[in-house]
């Protein structure tokens, strides 16, 4: 085991995912505690042409797995991979963002690697060669502290949004490895044949930065147009809850909580949710959160940063005004 | 075609989870505990597919953990499975994640002929972490695919195609059986089990096992070891924006704008 910090950048159609960047900004913090470098690997088909925005970021050397047979994730197809680039980065740790694939990817590769593993972590650190970490239990109603042994390989996804992205430098020129896969039949067990982009270009909740989200005293569907003129002006996603969900005023991929989706953008604004349980588990990892609501005892303000108790259907209307103001 | 669904005992939901001093655990005095939400879809998928397919010869159920967690067998059995397996231990670690499915892997190994579907939740809401699907295929050289929202199988009981949620988008995928497949909410609605099947539940077979029936677990040095439990740290009270909407509308956007700095 070498002393280098891995870094799995995940992409999708030559696009790559902004939290996956945002984990080379630990990961050089973690290789001036282990003495080593940061390096980073790239999964796909024709993902060359990414290296040198990877090494602007600051790895120092860029695995590319590249195959036809990788174009699209699958879980055996990329479980070989990653193990491939792992073995030949020699690596100490590997770093992933906590996504629907990364969820899906680090648990094979931990057993085939016989590494340790941990899920969604928000912090990390080295102790010597032992690395610490936390992560949210029980939907974040409890924090737990866990210990990966100084002898194994480490596998840590990190949650989105818990470090900030640092800025590119443009000019650099990659240093890259290609490493070599054999994918066969039985790695084509399980194929995905399609990928299907939803919303046609609306931002999906897990990916924004900002989420405007609504619960059941929106009243009707209609009404959510009121959060999408907001999110529209904030570049966001609109969100709702599961009563607002249930009630048929928005699509599931909308849902935010605990049987919906976990988000933890930058600016989450709650507009007529009372926050429910289920709902706070889904978003209090958020950095700021705004209530909305005209129950002041409503247990969203427990976890809001700004509260308004107001009508929404006073008040919210009248923000996209103000930031177009301040933003000039 | 033999089914089996991976079930897992957790606090509900809405349960208060009290850390106990010294951050040794969680207090499980009076705590309410439940078949894991999305295992409940596994479990639900797994007898629809009895009563719809004429090739389904069984569903089986398997959990792991001390004697309370026959509670959601129960559960199970009565929503449909025909029989179950208890890996019954008190000892287990509920958030040693790849160390549970070695255990379920070596239980699922016992059986000879071998299972075509076998089915768990995306996640347990105790962890939250959802390793121990995908882990579990690993470990039994399964392919899976992981959170499915829908699920189509082939009329020769031999593949399925499944559509997964990801980040902005929907993966369809195809996988030949035998698989493991994790299950995301919106799968199944799953049923409440009646009080006759409630009863009638009391006479199906279960399986009770201890670690010492199964080869070549534990014993490993775990990878991750659990250090303390803490509650979350207590957030710094909300701000109140206060005045007329307007007043309100103003304020609100020059604290996210100068305050929090994140418009």
């Amino acid at each position: 085991m070498g002393n280098d910090i891995l870094v799995f950048i995940e992409q999708r159609e030559g696009k790559i995912l902004p939290a996956s960047l945002q984990l080379m900004t630990v990961a050089k913090e973690l290789a001036a505690g282990t003495d080593g470098s940061v390096v980073a690997c790239l999964i796909g088909s024709g993902v060359d042409a990414l290296a040198d925005t990877v090494a602007g970021h600051g790895a120092h050397k860029v695995y590319l797995v590249d195959d036809p047979g990788l174009e699209r994730y699958s879980a055996l197809a990329y479980t070989k991979a990653l193990c491939a680039a792992i073995k030949a980065a020699d690596a100490k740790a590997v770093l992933l963002a906590t996504t629907f694939m990364s969820r899906d990817l680090a648990p094979r590769v931990a057993i085939r690697a016989k590494a340790g593993l941990a899920t969604d972590c928000t912090e990390v650190e080295f102790d010597g060669d032992k690395l610490n970490v936390t992560t949210p239990l029980y939907c974040g109603k409890a924090l737990g502290s866990f210990s990966l042994a100084t002898d194994v390989l480490k596998l840590v996804s990190i949650r989105p949004n818990t470090y900030v992205a640092g800025e590119p430098d443009a000019a650099v020129t990659a240093d890259r490895q290609a490493v070599a896969v054999l994918l066969d039949d039985k790695d084509r067990r399980v194929t995905t044949t399609e990928l299907v982009r939803g919303g046609g270009g609306v931002k999906d909740v897990t990916e924004a930065d900002v989420v405007v989200s609504g619960g059941r005293s929106l009243k009707k569907e209609e009404n959510f147009q009121i959060l999408e003129e907001l999110a529209g002006v904030l570049d966001g996603a609109v969100g709702a809850s599961r009563a607002a969900v249930d009630a048929g005023y928005q699509p599931h991929s909308r849902q935010v909580g605990l049987t919906g989706k976990v988000v933890t953008p930058v600016l989450y604004i709650a507009c007529g949710i009372d926050g429910a349980i289920q709902h706070l588990a889904g978003m209090r990892g958020s950095k700021v959160i705004v209530a909305v609501n005209t129950k002041a005892e409503a247990p969203i303000f427990s976890v809001a940063t700004y509260g308004c108790v107001a009508d929404l259907f006073t008040m919210v209307p009248l923000l996209p005004d103000e930031f177009r103001r301040l933003k000039g | 075609m033999r089914i089996l669904t991976v079930i897992k005992q957790v606090p509900d939901s809405n349960a208060t989870i009290k850390v106990l001093d010294g951050g040794s655990g969680i207090d499980t005095a009076g705590l309410k505990l439940v078949l894991n939400p999305f295992d409940e879809y596994g479990v639900e998928q797994a007898v629809q597919l009895k009563e719809k397919r004429s090739d389904v010869e069984e569903v089986v159920v398997l959990t792991l953990g001390g004697q309370k967690a026959s509670e959601i067998l129960r559960t199970a059995l009565a929503m449909g499975a025909d029989r179950a397996i208890h890996v019954c231990e008190e000892g287990l670690d509920p958030r040693d994640e790849l160390a549970w499915a070695e255990v379920a892997a070596a239980a699922i190994g016992r059986d000879e002929r071998g299972f075509d579907v076998i089915l768990t939740g995306k996640q347990t809401i105790d962890n939250d972490a959802g390793e121990a699907g995908p882990a579990l295929a690993e470990l039994l050289d399964l392919p899976h695919v992981g959170a499915v929202g829908s699920l189509e199988f082939a009329e020769d009981g031999r593949s399925f195609k499944a559509r997964r949620r990801v980040e902005g988008a929907e993966e369809v995928v195809q996988c030949s059986l035998p698989a493991v497949i994790t299950c995301e909410k919106g799968l199944v609605e799953p049923r409440y089990p009646s009080l006759p099947n409630l009863m009638k539940a009391k006479r199906k077979p279960v399986d009770k096992l201890t670690l010492t029936d199964l080869a070549g677990v534990g014993g490993a040095t775990p990878g991750v070891s659990f250090v303390s439990i803490a509650p979350p740290p207590p957030k710094p009270p909300c701000k109140l924006v206060e005045g007329e909407p307007e007043e309100m509308a103003r304020e609100l956007a020059r604290l996210l704008r100068e305050e929090a700095k994140v418009v």
